[in-house]
C-alpha cells in the first residue's frame, strides 16, 4: 500500500513494485486525463508534474513519487469554474484536433511558463520537442503558449499555478 | 451510371432505404419510431433522424461521423442550424448510435454521384458483409474527407432546411396566416405582420405531423449565417480539461485489463504457450491463446503487459520467415517485368500512342522511385472493451466504421447485429487506421472468455508492429519532350490499385500517354492511410513533373502552370501561390524552394516548401505555404487546422517515416525508431483559401500528398540532387549540397 497525493488528494493504491505511475493514475485513481501513448519516455502523453517539474509518468514509479505532490491535467484549474490560463489560450488558439497529446501538451507548457514566462521561439521548442502530436497542431501549441505568456504579463491576480 | 441529383435523393432514395427520413414523425409502425427509441428523450420531438428539438428550444444535430479530431461534429451541426435558422448558442450535438438507420447513405450516394464506382475500401472496412452500392446501405464510415461534402452537403443542410420549412408550415396552420409572410430566425417563427412568434419548441409536435417538403429550398451562398464561419469548436473545451473521453479512458463496473503479444511474422500462428496462470506474477486472471497472438488479462494493464512478456510463447514458422525489405522490393521489380513481358499489365490510362511519341521525343526524361512502408501511428494507441454477457455484445471503442464494427462482432460471435451495441468513443487519431475491426475482433475474442468486460489495450510497439500499412512500392515513369521542351509523352508503370480510382491519372495535359499497373502478393497487410493512393502518387506525379521542367530548363511552377491551361482550378490555385509564397524572391545560399499541386477528394491543394540543407546534409523545413481550393470551406479555421494537420502527417512520413520488414516482421517498434514529426521540426504554415464556389471539398487528406514533393523538389532546388526513395533521410545529401555552394 501507498500513499500519493495528486491534486491535493490523498490516494492510498495497491500498487505492485514497480508499477509505473501512469497506471496508477489511470485505473486506480481513474483520473484518465494524462494519457499513455509510448510507454518509453518518447512521446509526452503522460506528463504530469511531480513537485512542479513535468514528469514522464509512463517510466516512474508510482512508489518514487510517495508523499510528494503530483499535478494532473485535471488538477491544474484554479477552481471549477474556472480554468487556467493555458487551457484558456489552448480554446482561444482552437489548438487541440484529435486531442489526445493535449493533456500532456498542456501540462509541459504550464511547466514552462512557470519556469520561464516569456519564453522565445525556440524556448518553446525545446521545451515541448519532448511531446508529439500526431494531428500536428504544433503552430497552434506555439501560439497558445505565447498567447498564455501575454495574458500571464497582463494579469497580475491569476497565478500561473494552481 | 445514372446521375444522382437533390430530387431523386428526397423523392426514392430515402424511403426505399429508411435511411435517411427528412421530416418523418415519430408515429407507430414508422420506421423512425426506432430512432426515436435511441435518441429522444422525455419530451423530445424527432424532425428526422438527424435532428430533434427538446422543450427547452435545444436543437441537437444528430451526427453519424466520428469525431477525430477534425471538427466534424461542430461543421456538421452549423450546416444543419444554418439551414434551419436555429439559434447557434443553442444548438447541440450527439454523435448517432451505430445503427443501420444511420446507415451513411450519402457517403455511398456520394461516391457514386460523378461516376465514381463504388470504392472498395467501404466494402473491405465491413467484414463479412458484401456490399453494393445499390443493395445495402450499410455504413457510417468516417474517411474519404466525405462527412462534409457528403452527409453535411446532402443530409444535413437538407434536414435542416425540411424542417425549418415543416416549422414554417405549422406556424402557418395554427395562426391561419400564409406561409409567406412567416421568417425563421434565432430558432424562432415569427408572423411580424400579426406580432406573433413561436419557438421551434413550442411548434415541434405541430411540425412533426406536417409533411414533409419533397426538396426544401437550400440557402444560396449570401444567405448563410454559420457555414463559412468559423465558430469555436464544440469537442475542443473537454480536450483542455482532460475530461474528453477516448476509448483509452473507458471504465466500467468490473472491469480488467488485457493486452495481447501478437506473432511477430504475419500470418504465423502459436506454436506452443503454457496458458496455466504464472506463478510469479501478480494480479493475472487468464492467459489466452487466440492462435494468431496470446493475450493476458489481469488487473490492470501494466500487470498484463509485465506478465505477457515473461511468457515462453513459440510461433509457427511461416514461408514468409526469413523474408526481409530487399527480397520484398526485389520481388515487386520481378512481378513488375514479369508483368510487362507477359503483357498482364493492366491499363489504368491511355491516351494517343506512346511509344511512337517517345521515339519521336527530343529528350527522354526516365526515373525510377521508390517509397517505403508506412504505419499510421495514432496517438492513442489501439484499444477496446468489450463485454459479452447474456447473449449480447457491447463494446467501447473509437471507430471510424462502428457499423462495420458491429457486423464483425456480431459475424464473429454468431449473434444478431441487434444484439451488438457499439458505444463510440472520441478517436485519438484516425487516419485510416480506425476503419478496421481486427483489435475490436480480438477485444470481443477476450472478453467471451470471461464474464466480466475487458479493455483490451496494445503497447505501443504492437500498434506499431501490427498496423495495415501504406504500400512500399516502385514506380517506373518515362516522358519524352519535344524540341520546345513540351512534354509529348508519358508513360507510368506503377503497383497496386487501391482508391480514389483516380489518384495515377496526370492532371497534366500531355497528349500521349500510357499509364499501367500490377498487383504482385504481399504479405505484408494493407491498409487505408491518411489520402491513401494519392499519398503515394502525390508525391510520384509531382516529383517526375518536376524533373520534366528541369530537363525542359523551364520554371517549375510556370510549367505547372502551362500544362493545366484547361484547368481553371489549378490555374488560380498556382496564381495564389506564386503570390503569396513569394515564389520569385531571392533565398539565403543553401535554402531552395519547391512546389507540388494536387487535387484530391474535391480539393485542389497546392504547396511550397522552403528548405535549408546545411553542410552536414541535414534537411530543416522552414516554411510551407498553403494555398487549397476547397470549393466552399464551410469552417473556415478548421479547413485550416486539417490542412495543417495534413502537411505535418505528410512531412513526417516523408522526412523519417518508414517501416522495413526483416526477417518478415516489422523492424520498428515505437517513437524512437519510427520517428515523427516534432514541433522542433514543424515548419511555420501559411494556409490561403479559394472558395472557387464549387461544392465543398475534403479537409482531412487533399494537404498531404503535396507535402512530400514540394519538399524533395526544394531539396533539388537547394542541391541539385534528386530524391526518388523517400524518406529523405535516405539520402546523404552532404555531397550535393557542398557541391551545390
Ligand atoms: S506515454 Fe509516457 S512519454 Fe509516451
Ligand atoms: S491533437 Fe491529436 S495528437 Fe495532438
Amino acid at each position: 500500500m501507498i500513499n500519493l497525493t495528486i491534486n491535493g488528494k490523498e490516494y492510498p493504491v495497491e500498487a505492485p513494485a514497480g508499477m509505473p505511475l501512469l497506471w496508477v493514475i489511470r485505473e486506480q485513481c481513474e483520473l484518465t486525463g494524462t494519457k499513455f501513448g509510448c510507454g518509453i519516455a518518447q512521446c509526452g502523453a503522460c506528463t504530469v508534474h511531480v513537485d512542479g517539474q513535468p514528469i514522464r509518468s509512463c517510466i516512474t514509479p508510482a512508489s518514487s513519487v510517495e508523499g510528494k505532490n503530483i499535478t494532473t491535467i485535471e488538477g491544474i484549474a484554479p477552481d471549477e469554474n474556472t480554468l487556467h490560463i493555458v487551457q484558456q489560450a489552448w480554446i482561444e488558439e482552437q489548438t487541440p484536433q484529435c486531442g489526445y497529446c493535449q493533456s500532456g501538451q498542456i501540462m509541459s507548457a504550464v511547466a514552462l511558463l512557470n519556469e520561464n514566462p516569456t519564453p522565445s521561439d525556440e524556448e518553446i521548442e525545446q521545451a515541448m520537442s519532448g511531446n508529439i502530436c500526431r494531428c500536428g497542431m504544433y503552430g497552434r501549441i506555439k501560439s497558445a503558449i505565447k498567447r498564455a505568456s501575454a495574458a500571464l504579463q497582463a494579469s497580475t491576480s491569476n497565478p500561473l499555478l494552481p | 451510371m445514372k446521375k444522382w441529383t437533390r430530387r431523386a435523393f428526397i423523392g426514392t432514395g430515402i424511403l426505399a432505404s429508411g435511411a435517411l427520413v427528412i421530416g418523418v414523425a415519430i408515429r407507430p409502425g414508422n420506421r423512425s419510431s426506432k430512432v426515436a427509441g435511441l435518441i429522444a428523450e422525455e419530451g423530445e420531438t424527432v424532425m428526422n433522424i438527424w435532428l430533434k428539438i427538446s422543450p427547452d428550444n435545444t436543437v441537437t444535430a444528430i451526427i453519424p461521423h466520428a469525431e477525430m479530431g477534425q471538427g466534424v461534429h461542430t461543421t456538421l451541426a452549423m450546416m444543419l442550424a444554418d439551414e434551419m435558422d436555429a439559434d447557434w448558442s443553442k444548438v447541440k450535438f450527439m454523435e448517432a448510435p451505430a445503427d443501420k438507420e444511420y446507415a451513411n447513405y450519402v457517403v455511398a450516394k456520394g461516391f457514386i454521384a460523378g461516376d465514381k464506382t463504388f470504392p472498395k475500401f467501404l466494402e473491405g472496412t465491413i467484414d463479412g458483409v458484401f456490399l453494393t452500392a445499390v443493395k445495402s446501405m450499410n455504413f457510417q464510415i468516417t474517411g474519404g474527407s466525405a462527412s462534409v461534402r457528403f452527409t453535411g452537403q446532402q443530409g444535413m443542410r437538407i434536414a435542416g432546411a425540411a424542417a425549418k420549412a415543416m416549422l414554417l408550415q405549422a406556424a402557418a396552420d395554427t395562426w391561419k396566416v400564409p406561409v409567406e409572410e412567416l421568417k425563421a430566425e434565432k430558432s424562432t417563427i415569427s408572423h411580424p405582420a400579426s406580432n406573433q412568434t413561436a419557438t421551434f419548441a413550442e411548434l415541434a409536435q405541430a411540425a412533426a405531423k406536417v409533411k414533409a417538403p419533397k426538396q426544401p429550398r437550400l440557402k444560396t451562398p449570401e444567405e448563410f449565417t454559420l457555414m463559412g464561419t468559423s465558430q469555436p469548436r464544440l469537442d475542443i473545451p473537454a480536450k483542455v480539461t482532460g475530461t474528453a473521453k477516448f476509448g483509452m479512458d473507458v471504465i466500467l463496473p468490473n472491469m480488467k485489463y488485457a493486452t495481447i503479444k501478437a506473432a511477430p511474422v504475419f500470418g504465423a500462428k502459436v506454436k506452443t504457450v503454457d496458458t496455466s496462470i504464472p506463478s510469479d506474477s501478480e494480479g493475472i486472471l487468464k492467459v489466452l491463446n487466440l492462435e494468431n497472438a496470446v493475450a493476458v488479462v489481469a488487473d490492470g494493464f501494466w500487470q498484463a503487459k509485465s506478465a505477457i512478456n515473461r511468457l515462453n510463447i513459440e510461433f509457427e514458422s511461416t514461408e514468409n520467415d526469413g523474408k526481409s525489405q530487399d527480397d520484398i522490393l526485389n520481388g515487386y521489380q520481378m512481378a513488375m517485368d514479369k508483368a510487362l513481358e507477359e503483357g498482364s499489365i493492366e491499363e489504368h490510362f491511355r491516351s494517343g500512342d506512346v511509344l511512337n511519341a517517345l521515339s519521336e521525343a527530343e529528350t527522354i526524361v526516365e526515373a525510377e522511385y521508390q517509397l517505403p512502408f508506412l504505419a499510421h501511428a495514432t496517438m492513442e494507441p489501439m484499444n477496446c472493451t468489450a463485454w459479452v454477457h447474456d447473449g449480447k455484445c457491447e463494446i467501447w471503442c473509437g471507430s471510424q466504421n462502428p457499423l462495420g464494427a458491429k457486423a464483425a462482432v456480431a459475424e464473429l460471435l454468431d449473434i444478431s447485429p441487434d444484439q451488438v451495441t457499439v458505444h463510440n468513443q472520441l478517436l485519438g487519431g484516425g487516419f485510416g487506421r480506425r476503419s478496421e475491426t481486427d483489435v475490436i475482433k480480438q477485444a470481443v475474442a477476450i472478453a467471451k472468455e470471461v464474464d466480466y468486460p475487458v479493455k483490451l489495450i496494445w503497447s505501443r510497439e504492437e500498434d506499431t508492429q501490427h498496423d495495415v500499412y501504406r504500400e512500399a512500392t516502385i514506380s517506373r515513369m518515362k516522358a519524352g519532350l519535344d524540341e520546345s521542351g513540351n512534354p509529348v509523352a508519358y508513360s507510368h508503370q506503377f503497383l497496386f490499385k487501391h482508391h480514389p480510382p483516380e489518384a495515377a491519372d496526370l492532371p497534366y495535359s500531355v497528349p500521349n500517354q500510357l499509364i499501367q499497373f500490377t498487383s504482385p502478393n504481399s504479405f505484408v497487410p494493407w491498409g487505408n492511410w491518411r489520402s491513401v493512393d494519392h499519398s503515394v502518387h502525390g508525391f510520384l506525379t509531382e516529383s517526375f513533373i518536376d524533373e520534366l521542367a528541369f530537363a525542359a530548363k523551364k520554371d517549375p511552377l510556370a510549367f505547372r502552370k502551362s500544362l493545366t491551361q484547361d484547368k481553371p482550378r489549378f490555374q488560380k490555385v498556382l496564381d495564389l501561390i506564386q503570390e503569396k509564397s513569394d515564389w520569385n524572391s531571392p533565398l539565403p545560399t543553401n535554402w531552395g524552394r519547391g512546389i507540388a499541386i494536387a487535387q484530391s477528394f474535391g480539393s485542389i491543394v497546392a504547396e511550397v516548401a522552403e528548405v535549408e540543407v546545411n553542410v552536414e546534409g541535414k534537411v530543416k523545413v522552414h516554411r510551407v505555404v498553403c494555398v487549397a481550393d476547397a470549393g466552399f470551406a464551410i469552417h473556415p479555421d478548421g479547413f485550416k487546422a486539417q490542412m495543417e494537420s495534413g502537411i505535418i502527417y505528410g512531412l513526417a512520413a516523408a522526412m523519417s517515416g518508414e517501416i522495413t520488414i526483416e526477417n518478415g516482421a516489422v523492424a520498428q517498434s515505437n517513437f524512437h525508431d519510427y520517428q515523427v514529426t516534432r514541433m522542433s521540426e514543424a515548419p511555420k504554415i501559411e494556409t490561403h483559401i479559394i472558395n472557387s464556389g464549387n461544392p465543398p471539398g475534403g479537409a482531412g487528406e487533399p494537404s498531404t500528398p503535396v507535402i512530400a514533393p514540394a519538399v524533395t523538389n526544394a531539396i533539388f532546388n537547394a542541391t541539385g540532387a534528386r530524391i526518388r526513395q523517400l524518406p529523405i533521410s535516405k539520402t546523404d545529401l552532404r555531397v550535393s549540397i557542398q557541391q551545390a555552394t
